[in-house]
């Protein structure tokens, strides 16, 4: 079969042609959208697929001018929020799991069920008694509101996710080293942190997406610029002027913020999908 | 207790034991009760923050959703009881009809998905290592965009004004320059579920490679040499070997699809009769400040939820749990 690395030419001819269908499935959406950032606004209505002159001028509205106020601060806000919720689930599931991984101790499939449970968890049913909590505490509109909840995301992954990656580090590893004369930290430190960091780093970058993709938390606990992240603010994008759409200028913000989405598939596909699917199916 | 004798026991297990892990289950109380001190003070913080930030909500979402209660009138806050969920359930054209709506979208992406997700997911399976990567990569993109991203995108091609489709399958029957897909229900709704689709199989295509790869080749080797068909090699041995990863896949995205908003927000805000349940949700409570009658549209979702799990786990036997058993290290 096709694993042995020799192909007739039919079988050849087989494979570009699925590999193309699959590139293009994948890829098409995002080259629409991506052809649609360099439309001059005149392009807009041309009913075709790439425009017909090439424009930097719908980057240049949301990064350098007009709507620039209201996507930069945007872009902060997501990156600020994401990363600060992205590291305490992080650090937290660390914990977790590790403790789950290591410790024996009654309640281990309680804290596993509730992490699956709440990730199952429809967002729109938390988010009402949340605007409401949060307005009267003042946590609404704020860097804050937004990281508490997130974290309803990015912590039952984390911990399923590390959990079953924890679980297949060789922990007598730290054993053999501290036989071999080594201190118990020492033993941590160089025996099993190289094993973990991995996992750490790939369940990182799946919390990341998670966080990065929330759209119900952004637009239902911001009102203004300032916690609004670049989800929530797409959809409140407005043309130039009234009577022009936001069609350049919300496609440029969109292919702004998948470029860390692709940068990241780039380079550590493998780990992603390893982190995926070791959380979800028995590996 | 007699504890000379535990004591000799237990230093008689350390020496002989490899790892403590076993040992640790047998060993006496206090050991086992300072053990499980350490593993809840270094789990507890992650368990009781996600509690926190979802059973105090809804704990709180059901108790409002007892009161007749608006922002907009806060001082007219009363208990109705069950007055909010009867309103609901009577109003036919908005409540019956967006949970009609979420189901068919629900059932829908789930069974294409499947079947796109099975076919990348052998794709992927059967390539040669170096466009196993590149297959890879390509595929995680849209699994990884952010879903208003990928709502914007298909909005745009199929929009009236800024879309090229109309302009490419022109030559399709019902399709011409003055198609506005987003004005009728069946147009909208095949846009919005596209784009739901689109974005969500990837994740499908990867449980399933997972599942896939633990089927024993053995299995499939030996039914080729008795000389099964494709055909029956799929039907009979890969297919129920990977039951476990297809059960799983289906349950989380049918509940994922159960929560569809972002794509419906987008493209039609809710026109075209393309409202679901989460919009719902969010127009009554967030848009209308109808605090109390927009907490029992979230119960009722929140409960759909459970109801879609409950089905699974005890009809269709989803062993959600197989792959973190929590029997700690081997």
């Amino acid at each position: 079969m096709a694993s042995n690395g020799k192909l007739t030419g039919k079988q050849r001819l087989g494979w570009t042609v699925l590999t193309i269908v699959v590139l293009l499935y994948a890829l098409f959406p995002v080259a629409a959208i991506f052809a649609t950032s360099f439309k001059t606004p005149a392009d807009l209505g041309n009913a075709a697929f790439l425009p017909s002159n090439w424009t930097w001028q719908n980057y240049e509205m949301i990064l350098l001018g007009d709507a620039q106020g209201l996507f930069l601060t945007a872009l902060r806000n997501s990156i600020g929020i994401t990363l600060i919720a992205t590291f305490i689930a992080v650090v937290l599931a660390t914990l977790c799991a590790y403790a789950i991984a290591r410790l024996d101790f009654p309640g281990k499939k309680i804290i596993l069920g509730s992490a699956l449970a709440v990730s199952i968890f429809p967002v729109i049913s938390v988010v009402t008694p949340l605007f409401n909590l949060w307005r009267n505490i003042g946590l609404y509109d704020t860097w804050i509101g937004l990281i508490i909840p997130y974290l309803s995301l990015t912590l039952p992954i984390s911990i399923w996710t590390l959990a079953a990656f924890f679980r297949q580090i060789p922990w007598d590893l730290e054993q053999a080293a501290q036989v071999d004369g080594a201190t118990q930290w020492q033993a941590f430190r160089r025996a099993i942190v190289p094993l973990a960091m991995p996992g750490v780093f790939t369940t990182a970058i799946i919390a990341f997406f998670i966080a990065w993709n929330d759209f119900v938390y952004g637009i239902s606990l911001t009102s203004t610029e300032a916690a609004r992240p670049v989800p929530a603010a797409l959809a409140f994008f407005t043309g130039a002027s009234q009577f022009e759409e936001p069609t350049g200028a919300i496609s440029a913000a969109a292919i702004v913020v998948t470029i860390p989405v692709v940068v990241l598939v780039l380079f550590f596909q493998r780990q992603i999908v390893s982190g995926l699917t070791q959380g979800a199916v028995k590996g | 207790m007699t504890t000379a004798r535990d004591t000799s026991r237990r230093q008689k297990r350390e020496s002989t034991q490899s790892t403590s892990k076993t040992g640790n289950r047998r060993k006496k109380s206090n050991r086992a009760r300072s053990e499980a001190r350490l593993g809840w003070l270094i789990a507890g913080p992650a368990f009781f923050i996600m509690l926190a930030v979802t059973a105090y909500p809804i704990a709180q979402a059901v108790y409002d959703s007892l009161f007749s209660f608006r922002l907009t009138a806060p001082d007219d806050r009363s208990f109705v009881f069950l007055q909010n969920y009867m309103t609901i359930f009577s109003d036919t054209e908005v409540f019956w009809r967006a949970l009609l709506v979420t189901l068919l979208v629900t059932v829908v992406t789930v069974a294409v998905e499947l079947v796109i997700g099975f076919g990348l997911a052998l794709v992927m399976h059967k390539a040669l290592m170096r466009i196993r990567g590149a297959l890879r990569t390509a595929i995680l993109v849209p699994y990884g965009i952010i879903t208003v991203v990928s709502a914007f995108a298909w909005y745009y091609m199929f929009d009236i004004n800024s879309g090229f489709v109309n302009n490419w399958f022109g030559w399709v029957p019902g399709i011409d320059s003055d198609l506005d897909w987003f004005a009728n229900f069946g147009t909208a709704i095949t846009v919005i579920m596209a784009s739901e689709i689109w974005k969500t199989t990837p994740f499908i295509a990867l449980l399933l490679l997972a599942g896939l790869a633990q089927v024993p080749d053995e299995l499939v080797e030996a039914s080729k040499v008795d000389g099964a068909s494709w055909r029956q090699q799929m039907t009979r041995v890969i297919l129920p070997n990977m039951k476990a990863a297809i059960m799983v896949a289906v349950l989380f995205r049918a509940l994922d699809a159960f929560r569809i908003f972002d794509n419906v927000f987008i493209m039609t805000n809710g026109g075209a009769g393309t409202e679901v349940l989460s919009l719902l949700a969010y127009r009554t409570s967030i848009g209308r400040l109808e605090i109390g009658l927009g907490s029992a549209v979230s119960v009722i979702l929140f409960l759909c939820v459970l109801l879609i799990c409950f089905i699974a786990i005890k009809f269709f036997k989803v062993d959600l749990a197989s792959g973190t058993d929590a029997k700690g290290g081997k």
